[in-house]
Formats: structure tokens, C-alpha cells, sequence
């Protein structure tokens, strides 16, 4: 049996606390737990970006006010009551961090991934953005413009990516499998 | 396993591009706390992230830093917000864990 590591023990003995002295029930923890594990993630975002890939009007709400036009969907998981979108385009291309900690928008694409809270991550995409991508796979052609974006305390920045060639002969479906986490933080294509 | 959290088994870690969110479960489970007293009203996430920052940033500071874990992090500045709101001492954690420690060896819960 592997020994339970001391950070382990302290979450433990942190919760029977908080339980004890009536704060929370382990039941609502589990609940929070279950939400986040299996109903917030990365394919609520992909949802919004094929929307806007086919839907112009959406496309333009999206850009306006990203908090509103995501609004009817009533995805849970919060930290889009700020959302800023941001387009890429044939020649500027978009990039989202932290600088500070690890804000994210959680109801459109989940918890983040950690590479996305390293303080590798959180200082090398300011200063050297196009490097980072194509270490992490994506080549930006050569003249294209990199803008980083820095989640401040209240926005949270979704990157809408460029839609595929061909765009009409998906299905809305097609596209949303198409989208991943990567894309809509800029660390990829789409 | 007895002295892990039974949800260890029934849940596995969110995952999101086939990459794990989580190194362990008790990271899943004090994200989970924090974000649950938040929900209740405890605090507001704004209070959490301050202390989040401050956190990271005495890591960032530290002449003696130790290899980087986020999660360390977090649940140094949930230990933070549960002192400063009167809800948890540190002393009383301290005490407690204490006692976990002291416990005999393959204890089941």
C-alpha cells in the first residue's frame, strides 16, 4: 500500500474540519467534483466556436459581448462572466495566459491543463509567443502577427480560431470535432 | 488503498485533451473543497485568487524554492482564506494533523 503523501493528509484533515464545524458536506464536494469532471470541458467551447464558424450574426455577437452571446447556452462551471473573444484571422493569430495564476474560462473549455499554470508557460508566452506555439506544435506562418493576451482578475479570453477551408461542407457537428482545448487558448491551429 | 479518499475509485480525473488536470486526488478533492465554499458563500473567487497570486508569488521569491506544484499553491491560499475569514485556524489544522499522523499504520476510516 503506497503511503499517503502529507499534502494528502492535510487536504483530509482539512475537510473532516470543515465538515465537523458544519461548513460543507463531503456530498456537495462530491457534487462539485462530479460537475467539473464530467460536464464542464473543452467541448462547451468547441460548441460556441462551430457556432460562430457558421452562424455570422452569432459570430458577431460573440465578438461583441462574449458573456451575452454565450448566455443561452447555460454552460456551468463559471469564469465567463467576463468573456472577450478573440478572432484569429490570415494574419494576426491569438494567445491566452495567466500571467499571475491560472484564470481560465472553466464553463467553456474546463480546469486548465498544467502546462497552462507552469511558470514556464506563464512567462515564456509573453515574451517569446511564436517560439512556445511551435514548441508545443503549431508553426505560425511567417507573417503573421502574435497577440498574447494576459487573463486579468475579472476577463477570461476565448480564442476563436480560423474556420477549415471548405467551411460549408461540414456539418455544425463536423466542426465542433474539429476544435480542441489548444485552439481556443492559440497554442494550435483549431 | 484505505487511507485515500473513497472517490479515488469512483471518479476518475477530469481530462481534457487526454491530458490529466490532476497529479493526485487530493488535488481534485481540495479543488473541490474550495470551490464549494466559495459556491456556499464562504468567500468570493476574487478573495481566493488574491491569495493564489500572493501564494505563487512567495514561491517566485523563495531563495529556497521547491520544484513548482500548482496544487501546493492552491491549498496554501485556501488555508489562507479559511484563516483570515475565522472559519479554520491554523492551529487547529495543525492539531488535527497531528493526530492523522499519530495514527496507526493501515488505518481504515
Amino acid at each position: 500500500m503506497r503511503e499517503p503523501s502529507p499534502q494528502s493528509i492535510r487536504a483530509e484533515a482539512l475537510e473532516a474540519l470543515l465538515i465537523e464545524k458544519g461548513f460543507l458536506k463531503a456530498e456537495d464536494v462530491d457534487q462539485v467534483i462530479l460537475r467539473y469532471g464530467e460536464r464542464v470541458g473543452p467541448l462547451n467551447g468547441a460548441q460556441v466556436v462551430a457556432r460562430a464558424w457558421v452562424d455570422d450574426q452569432f459570430r458577431e455577437d460573440l465578438l461583441n459581448d462574449g458573456s451575452a452571446a454565450i448566455a443561452s447556452y447555460q454552460f456551468e462551471g463559471g469564469q465567463v462572466e467576463k468573456l472577450v473573444v478573440v478572432e484569429n484571422t490570415a494574419t494576426v493569430h491569438n494567445v491566452v495566459v495567466c500571467t499571475l495564476c491560472s484564470c481560465y474560462p472553466w464553463a467553456l473549455l474546463g480546469l486548465p491543463p498544467k502546462w497552462y499554470k507552469d511558470p514556464e508557460y506563464r512567462s515564456r508566452v509573453v515574451k517569446e509567443p511564436r517560439k512556445v506555439i511551435s514548441e508545443m506544435g503549431f508553426d505560425l506562418a511567417a507573417g503573421t502577427s502574435v497577440k498574447v493576451w494576459d487573463s486579468s482578475a475579472e476577463i477570461r479570453y476565448l480564442v476563436l480560431p480560423q474556420p477549415p477551408e471548405n467551411l460549408q461542407s461540414y456539418s455544425e457537428d463536423d466542426l465542433v470535432a474539429l476544435v480542441s482545448r489548444d485552439g481556443m487558448i492559440g497554442v494550435a491551429e483549431r | 488503498m484505505t487511507d485515500q479518499y473513497p472517490l479515488e475509485h469512483e471518479l476518475a480525473p477530469p481530462q481534457a485533451n487526454g491530458e490529466l488536470v490532476f497529479d493526485d486526488p487530493w488535488q481534485m478533492r481540495v479543488f473541490g473543497l474550495a470551490r464549494t465554499l466559495c459556491e456556499q458563500g464562504c468567500y468570493s473567487w476574487d478573495e481566493f485568487r488574491v491569495e493564489l497570486i500572493a501564494a505563487i508569488k512567495r514561491w517566485d521569491s523563495d531563495l529556497n524554492q521547491q520544484p513548482w506544484s500548482y496544487f501546493d499553491h492552491f491549498l496554501e491560499a485556501l488555508l489562507r482564506v479559511l484563516d483570515k475569514k475565522q472559519m479554520i485556524r491554523q492551529d487547529e489544522l495543525t492539531n488535527r494533523l497531528k493526530q492523522y499522523l499519530n495514527r496507526p499504520h493501515g488505518h481504515d476510516h
